[in-house]
């Protein structure tokens, strides 16, 4: 059922396949998505963005090809590297930003912050900070569809994102029974990039070949190469296609790199030189460039200007993050409950429960 | 409580218990609304661990009374998923002690989702489970954790008493558009009461005095409140007035009810089976200290289940439960008075 | 605030000495303190504190003779303290020095000791915060309350006894006749002046339960009617029904005759057997009449229901019957529940007559004295007839006094004319 990882010989190949504009639009998005990446861990460090900041940086790929991928009535649940993926579902860099800036402009308001980017319209659904926690909720989406329309090739499909360390948790089983049980639409793909946090996949999974859990599940699992935007997205096409038209979960796995840490602030001092070295290599964004370049596809001249273009979309959208407004506490219980309930808590710190009778 | 009519004089009662009770207003739910599904593990071809779902899989379908695998993380988070799409589901755990392999489904991930994501989406769900122990099962399987649950924000926990009530509060469950916590008690499920016919819907975060009284006042809820009116009516004939408060909703909490009550009487006692620390209990002891501490003749006491994992064996189990004895002693005490002699310590 | 008393420390003391002060005013007492040294005709004793405080004023000066119960000083929250020429010379043993050492013996004291040390008199006192809030609104003083409550704490049941023998000894002081609330007799024993010849004496739940229930009934307006029965045809009829049941092993009573006698004459008077429902007089359907009857616990009031529908024999076995529960503590609630009309006969123990305290929501309670000789011309002839005092208590929210006037006419004639009670 696996395939093997595609080579990178197989993306030169495909210029064949592509219009150029196509393939300069995913140059733009790739450029985005680390212009954007490189200003959060910049926010970050000016003390802009709190919490935990996870970034794209090095899955840019994995990341535009999976994007392509998908349609617009497809639903995506994703881990907290969520950045790109929202940037690319059709969220403007002004709302991402905002929202790791804890500002009201921001997608929820500032209340779900870098890990819970959720967007109803362009059918984000989260952005979820805790590792598995959407396995389920996307595997019951798909069981919704199930409920809510046919199969056939202009059906909505789930696609639920995770990392190689998830794999390891309980939910990704349970999840997976249930959908290979009950015949859900549903790709999961997992975005291996070797690691979770500083654990390698050798280390934390006695099947490191994660894409073989699939026979488990008596659901067809395939590994593909996530520098290669092209082969990213060829594959998990096929994969929601036949979670649309047949109802048959897939479960992919894109073999990436994670360029940094696992967070803005992990140096990642643990990974080896050699590891660094492969990471720096393979970094997609560099490479693409290159054989959009070498291809005849961009000059060097439209590809700076391409990057520059992303640079400064990014810089409009930290103007408008940082001149948004802060939310303000008397909205602390806006959006607590949707039914409105006879008693619910509403006192601050401090504040008594009840006047005294 | 009535919706669908003014005409009180028209609604019916019959004496149901509260297992067909729950059965008729699943039933009721499945035809009013086709969002409605049933999901959890036996629901179907079994009928239900405690036979909630009797006859549902046959009337309704597979689709709509779904058997799911031995995975509660999975099965309740993809309930959760489901209702983010706009359905309504019902989901069954077994009993409440299971509900802890998918905490971080309902806790994690349920009861944060509307307000993280800033109202962009609601969660319909209703997570039904019972409680209780008593019937030798021993620690795993014998616990109250509604407390758990009655704590998070963005939860309703609701835990009904009398038929009456599991079918009013189930209808305003399904219905509601936030995660709810139905907690039932096995203990409860053969209980018989009068029942409304047709469509009754109970406010959600509202108790009730359930019995009035002028000397002291029990709070309880579930199985606990059925004990606290035995106790009551048993004390009423000492010449006790006794009232009694059925919490129905442990979150939100009515507070202003409790209070009211306590006012009145200027004497409470808590009776819960959950365990004592940090319990229902304890709450309500706070909300009364601060809502009428004028008021209060005597501390408030609490009557909780010792705090050990529940034993197996039956004299073991019967000295960690509380019982009828231990609330009515308690009642005795706080009110100064001497303690019973005629009646036997039924432990 | 209480005053310090002359105590009596021997059997044969009639007055003391007061030899020497221990303690000067502005002085904090605190319970048990030594205040001064008694000498008596046997000894020299100490007189103790029986209260928190600070020490206001001495009223006699040391070496002044006192009687027993007299005040000698008086301590209070330090808001009036007299320091000032108050004590008065000592009539005769110290002449020396006594008035000019006073004052200045003790004036700096409070002015520097007032506004640095609160000197709370409530230090040790145990209450419950319901006691301490309704003490509040009565004006009263927790220290003179003896607390029942665990770990002698006052309770609600504390303040309340208290404020209902408030109430009892301003009533009873001011009416002539004897007035007896409901078989609330008050307590001599018990006192809360603090004074060492009380004993505080718990009160049961049930006397606790009727002394709020009664303090209640007093905000009620009310009035009183009385009438005077000539029982002569009663008392015979009576005779006559006894020997005719007798067989049955029923004894019908006095009493029994008038709660049959008021079941049906509130029949006849709908309007006399209702209740004020906040704002609407509730008429009821049922004529239920309750009997007081006195227990040691307190005052108990079984319900005969439906008096008017029950036969006198009926009505003698079940009264004997609840008044035998009442009196072992076995009745239910729902056998104290649901008059709308109570009797309450204080006859047996001579009494002439008396107003009996309304037993809310009941809009009327009987009150039946003793039976008693009076002259009266009888063709002609002087002769003693047999009468009864009866007095109808009445809610005036529900009755008016020609409606009540008319209830009670009515309830006489059955009663001198028995045949109809039973008809």
């Amino acid at each position: 059922m696996a395939t093997k990882a595609r080579t990178r010989a197989k993306q030169v190949d495909a210029q064949g396949g592509d219009p150029a504009g196509t393939l300069r639009d995913y140059y733009e998005q790739m450029s985005l998505v680390r212009a954007f990446e490189l200003r959060s861990g910049e926010m970050y460090a000016r003390a802009k963005i709190g919490g935990y900041c996870h970034l794209n940086l090095g899955e840019e790929a994995t990341v535009v090809g999976l994007m392509a991928a998908i349609e617009a009535r497809d639903y995506l649940f994703t881990g907290y590297r969520d950045h790109g993926y929202a940037l690319l579902r059709g969220l403007s860099p002004e709302r991402v930003m905002a929202e790791l800036f804890g500002k009201t402009t921001g997608v929820s308001g500032g209340r779900g912050g870098s890990m819970h980017l959720f967007d109803a319209e362009t059918r984000l659904f989260g952005g979820y900070g805790i590792v598995g926690g959407q396995i389920p909720p996307a595997t019951g989406a798909a069981l919704a569809l199930k409920y809510q329309e046919s199969a056939g090739p202009d059906a909505a499909a789930v696609m639920c994102l995770l990392g190689d360390g998830t794999t390891n948790i309980g939910a990704f089983h349970e999840s997976l029974n249930l959908a290979g049980l009950w015949k859900l639409p549903i790709v999961y793909v997992i975005v291996n990039n070797g690691l979770g946090m500083g654990t390698t996949v050798e280390k934390a999974s006695a099947e490191p070949e994660l894409y073989k859990r699939a026979a488990s599940y008596r659901m067809p699992g395939l590994r593909v190469d996530g520098d290669d935007v092209l082969a990213v997205r060829d594959a998990a096409r096929d994969a929601l296609q036949q979670a649309r038209e047949s109802r048959q979960p897939v479960l992919l796995e894109v073999m990436c790199y994670r360029l940094r840490g696992h967070s803005v602030v992990d140096p990642a001092r643990y990974r080896s030189p050699e590891d660094t070295t492969i990471a720096q290599q393979s970094d997609p964004v560099p490479s693409f460039r290159a054989e959009l370049i070498a291809s005849g596809v961009l000059s060097e001249a439209d590809a700076t200007a391409i990057d520059e273009a992303a640079d400064a979309r990014v810089t409009e959208a930290v103007t408008f993050a940082e001149e948004s407004p802060e939310p303000d506490p008397d909205d602390l219980f806006a959006y607590v409950y949707a039914t409105a309930v006879a008693n619910a808590p509403s006192a601050l710190p401090g504040e008594p429960v009840m006047d005294a009778l | 409580m009535n919706t669908d009519t003014d005409n009180t004089e028209a609604v019916t009662t019959r004496t149901i218990t509260y297992r067909q009770a729950l059965n008729e207003t699943l039933r009721a739910e499945l035809e009013h609304d086709e969002k409605v599904f049933l999901i959890g593990e036996e629901i179907g071809v079994f009928e239900g661990s405690y036979k909630i779902t009797a006859g549902l899989l046959e009337d309704f379908g597979p689709d709509r009374v779904l058997d799911a695998p031995i995975a509660e993380e999975g099965f309740v988070g993809a309930a959760l998923g489901a209702a983010m799409l706009g359905m309504r589901p019902v989901v069954e755990i077994m009993t409440i002690n299971f509900s802890l392999i998918a905490i971080d489904q309902i806790v994690n991930h349920a009861a944060k989702m509307r307000s993280m994501f800033a109202g962009q989406v609601s969660i319909p769900l209703v997570i039904r489970m019972p409680g209780g122990g008593g019937q030798q099962l021993a620690a795993t399987h014998s616990q109250n954790l509604e407390v758990w649950y009655a704590h998070i924000p963005g939860l309703k926990v609701v835990a009904p008493s009398t038929p009456a009530d599991a079918k009013a509060l189930l209808t305003a469950a399904i219905r509601d558009d936030d995660p709810v916590i139905f907690l039932e008690n096995l203990s409860l499920y053969s209980a018989k009461g009068e029942v409304p016919d047709g469509e009754q819907i109970a406010e959600i975060g509202k108790a009730a005095v359930v019995k009035t009284g002028i000397d002291l006042t029990i709070v309880s809820y579930s199985r606990g409140t059925t004990t606290a009116l035995e106790v009551a009516n048993q004390l009423e004939a000492e010449g006790l007035s006794i009232e009694v408060v059925d919490l129905r909703s442990l979150r939100p909490l009515d507070r202003d009810t409790i209070c009211a009550s306590v006012k009145k009487t200027g004497h409470a006692v808590v009776f819960e089976d959950d365990w004592l620390s940090y319990g229902i209990g304890a709450e309500i002891s706070a909300t009364i200290g601060e809502g009428v501490f004028d008021f209060l003749d005597a501390p408030v006491r609490r009557v909780a289940a010792a705090e050990v994992p529940l034993p197996y064996a039956k004299s073991l189990e019967r000295a960690a439960l509380p019982s009828a004895a231990d609330l009515a002693r308690v009642v005795r005490e706080v009110l100064n008075l001497a303690p019973a002699t005629a009646t036997s310590n039924d432990k | 605030m209480p005053d310090v008393i002359m105590p009596r420390l021997s059997d044969t003391m009639e007055e003391g000495e007061l030899s020497r002060w221990m303690k000067q005013v502005g002085d904090e007492i605190h319970k048990g303190d030594v205040l001064a040294e008694i000498e008596t005709d046997k000894a020299t004793m100490d007189l103790e504190a029986f209260d928190n405080g600070i020490l206001e004023q001495l009223l006699v000066a040391a070496g002044a003779l006192v009687p027993i119960g007299a005040p000698v000083a008086r301590i209070g929250d330090g808001s009036n303290i007299v320091a000032d020429g108050a004590a008065p010379a000592a009539p005769t043993t110290a002449p020396t020095t006594a008035p000019t050492d006073a004052p200045t013996a003790v004036a700096p004291a409070p002015a520097t000791a007032a506004p640095t040390s609160p000197a709370r008199p409530t230090g040790e006192l145990r209450t419950s915060p319901l006691a301490r809030k309704i003490g509040r609104e009565h004006g009263l003083d927790l220290h003179t309350i003896v607390g029942t409550g665990p770990q002698g704490r006052i309770t609600r049941t504390d303040v309340d006894a208290a404020i209902a023998k408030q109430e009892t000894a301003v009533t009873t002081a001011a009416s002539a006749p004897v007035s007896a609330p409901l078989a609330v007799i008050p307590q001599p024993a018990t006192t809360s002046t603090g004074s060492t010849d009380s004993v505080a004496v718990p009160v049961s739940r049930i006397r606790a339960v009727t002394a709020r229930r009664l303090t209640e009934s007093q905000a009620v307006p009310h009035f009183f009617l009385t009438s005077v029965v000539d029982v002569e045809r009663l008392i015979a009829f009576r005779a006559d029904a006894n020997a005719s049941l007798a067989a049955l092993g029923i004894k019908v009573s006095l009493n029994d005759l008038f709660v049959r006698a008021s079941a049906v004459a509130l029949r006849a008077h709908p309007e006399v057997n209702a209740s004020w429902g906040d704002g609407v007089i509730l008429r009821h359907s049922h004529v239920n009449v309750g009997v007081a009857v006195a227990t040691d616990d307190g005052l108990l009031v079984p319900v005969v229901t439906d008096a008017d529908q029950k036969s006198l024999g009926a009505i003698a076995t079940e009264t004997r019957a609840l008044a035998g529960l009442a009196r072992t503590g076995g009745l239910s609630l729902a056998q104290m529940s649901g008059g709308t009309f109570t009797i309450s006969n204080l006859g047996m123990f001579g009494i002439d007559s008396f107003t009996a305290v309304l037993n809310p929501p009941e809009a009327g309670i009987l009150a039946i004295g003793a039976a008693s000789d009076v002259p009266a011309v009888r063709d002609g002839v002087l002769v003693t007839v047999p009468t009864v005092k009866i007095t109808l208590t009445v809610d005036h929210r529900v009755l008016d006094g020609a409606v009540a006037a008319a209830f009670l006419r009515d309830l006489t004639t059955l009663l001198e004319e028995p045949l109809r009670i039973v008809l």
